[in-house]
């Protein structure tokens, strides 16, 4: 079978620099499986090229098995590989209700049809719904997204992701700054998603990582650092090295 | 407000595609005015005319985001092609005014993948660039255009075989009235479907509606072929309903002003270019009565002052004002934070 999401020698270089190094990953299907590493480590532009927003200098990135390297974003999401992001990426002067509505009608291809108000097919208004309820949005629906507190924000950008139904969903420090008591939900709601949905967890709380991930792979200066399960790394002295900024011999 | 999640929502989308009462008020007195006002109708055909080339622009600017510096480049496009199509094929003005406009929409497609790249500064000058070179074509093909002399000898048959342009404005007016009416019934019906809530996810993040499977470029490419059509139609509108086109149509300072008016009335409702195509020619005609040569002195002042003190915090003094004198309650303030 072939993996959820997978790279080949992935490469990324801006000018001299190397932000991502030969990295060489696979994310299974029904993957739970967090990326973590120390600041810089070029997490962010991992990120970047698995979903289009740059382009890679070297290497093959493949979804389910299609090579993906050269489709631009909105395509990638087409196909079901959908990214949220670490600082806020919202419609400030549109209402959740129309946010999701864009992304639900978008996903079912009604993108073109100026004739119709929106919000006139039953579908679309019942998946919003949906969606709004497992994500505790349904009492701001109709409030201008920029006045929302900053905890119904966090949760537009995750459920705007969810919006798209993804495959493989990207979650790029999802709990940046939510409150120890609304953290919990929001990761029981991410847990919680089908398995037929591949996760990739980016983050750098290492207590979320390993409430929440059942594989976890290390990247540092660019380059995969090791692999392995939840225990295997918390008892890897290496990866506590690094963390620790200790040096490898030391 | 009662209801399941389901109606609220439902009624909430159905709210926002419904007409206010304020708008039927607004198409009344448009209309009522060819009755009412019968010695003002050249004024109110230039008025209708501006905000039409106006309105177009807002759904560049208010709907999608783009800044342009060079809209009249569409405007004046349609102008000529509706006088040298008078002038050289036939003189019924419903063939020359769509084929104008859709002669504007087919120069807008092809001056869209130009803005498609760069943000706001890279878009103005490019758009200031097309105006700029359509401009100096106009100038230099004299034995087409006339060049500097203007564009002589237009002249229009009857509206639909039926109707004369007359001396003191009336068909004009009433031509011009149905023709934007009838297309910001069109537009109007745009901006709330899908696409038309599409195109204001780009205007609010382009990084995030491309996250969410937008083609953002696709998008901006059908906005824009719509809105050089717009523009067109209002040209053209100028052209047949004068009988006359200069250069002018095409200046830079025609793609000002309209950009100003929507300033003044306000971007992404629509209404804003009528409001501001009112306001400014009231203004200029008001103005330039009382001091001829220093008029755009004060239409500078208004728009200093405009941009200072902030739309949205007048909107919101309008709006509880409004509340207070029917008695509901005030409405919240919007916080302008990541507002555009």
């Amino acid at each position: 079978m072939s993996a959820a999401l997978e790279t080949v020698g992935l490469e990324k270089r801006f000018g001299g620099i190397v932000a991502t190094d030969n990295v060489s990953f696979r994310l299974e299907p029904g993957a739970r499986h967090a990326l973590i590493g120390p600041n810089g480590a070029g997490k962010t532009t991992f990120v970047n090229l698995l979903t289009g927003v740059l382009q890679p200098s070297a290497g093959t990135i493949r979804l389910h098995g299609e090579d993906i390297s050269a489709m631009p974003p909105e395509r990638r999401v087409k196909r079901g590989l959908v990214r949220t992001f670490q600082i806020n990426q919202l419609f400030a002067g549109m209402t959740p209700l129309e946010s999701l509505g864009v992304a639900v009608s978008e996903r079912m291809g009604h993108g073109y049809e100026f004739w119709r108000p929106a919000g006139s097919k039953s579908v679309v208004i019942d998946e919003i719904v949906e969606i709004a309820t497992r994500f505790k949005l349904v009492d701001v629906l109709e409030e201008r997204t920029a006045s929302l507190p900053y905890g119904k924000q966090r949760l537009l950008e995750i459920a705007l992701a969810f919006a798209c139904q993804p495959r493989v969903l990207l979650l790029d420090e999802p709990a940046a700054g939510v409150p120890e008591a609304e953290r919990h939900d929001l990761l029981a709601t991410v847990a919680a998603l089908p398995r037929d949905v591949s996760v990739l967890l980016i983050e750098h709380d290492m207590d979320l990582v390993f409430s929440f991930a059942e594989r976890i792979s290390v990247l540092v200066n660019g380059a995969l650092f090791t692999e392995g399960t939840v225990s295997e790394i918390a008892n890897d002295p290496r990866v506590r090295a690094v963390y620790l900024g200790e040096s490898l011999d030391g | 407000m009662p209801g399941t999640p389901t109606e609220i929502a439902t009624r909430h989308l159905a709210e926002t595609s419904r007409w206010k009462p304020l708008e039927f008020a607004f198409w009344l007195v448009a209309f009522g005015a060819i009755w009412l006002l019968p010695s003002h109708h050249l004024i109110l055909n230039e008025i209708i005319i501006t905000a039409l080339f106006a309105m177009s622009l807002d759904l560049i600017l208010g709907y999608a985001g783009i800044a342009s510096l060079g809209h009249a480049a569409f405007f004046g496009f349609g102008a000529y092609f509706a006088g040298i199509f008078a002038i050289r094929v036939i003189g019924d003005p419903l063939t020359g005014l769509i084929l104008a406009t859709l002669a504007s929409g087919a120069l807008g497609f092809i001056t869209s993948f130009l803005v498609l790249r760069g943000v706001d500064l890279a878009r103005l000058m490019v758009t200031l660039g097309v105006a700029l070179v359509l401009g100096e074509i106009a100038n230099k093909m004299t034995w087409l255009t006339g060049g500097a002399d203007g564009l002589q000898g237009v002249m229009m048959g009857p509206v639909l075989g039926l109707f004369e342009f007359d001396l003191y404005g009336r068909t004009a007016y009433v031509y011009s009235l149905v023709v934007t009416f009838l297309l910001f019934l069109l537009a109007r019906r745009i901006v709330v479907s899908p696409f038309g809530l599409s195109l204001r996810t780009i205007r609010d993040n382009p990084l995030r509606a491309r996250a969410i499977g937008i083609p953002v470029n696709r998008r901006l490419i059908a906005v824009y072929t719509l809105a050089a059509a717009y523009a067109g139609a209002a040209g053209a509108l100028l052209a047949q309903t004068t009988q006359f086109v200069s250069l002018d149509v095409i200046a830079l300072h025609r793609s000002a002003d309209v950009l100003l008016m929507l300033v003044i009335g306000g971007t992404g409702y629509l209404y804003g270019g009528f409001a501001g195509a009112i306001v400014f020619k009231v203004l200029q005609d008001v103005i330039s009565n009382w001091t001829p040569q220093y008029w755009t002195f004060w239409i500078g002042l208004i728009l200093v002052i405009l941009v200072l003190i902030g739309r949205e915090r007048m909107n919101h003094r309008v709006a509880v004002l409004w509340a207070r004198l029917r008695g509901k309650p005030e409405p919240r303030p919007r916080t302008i934070v990541g507002g555009h």
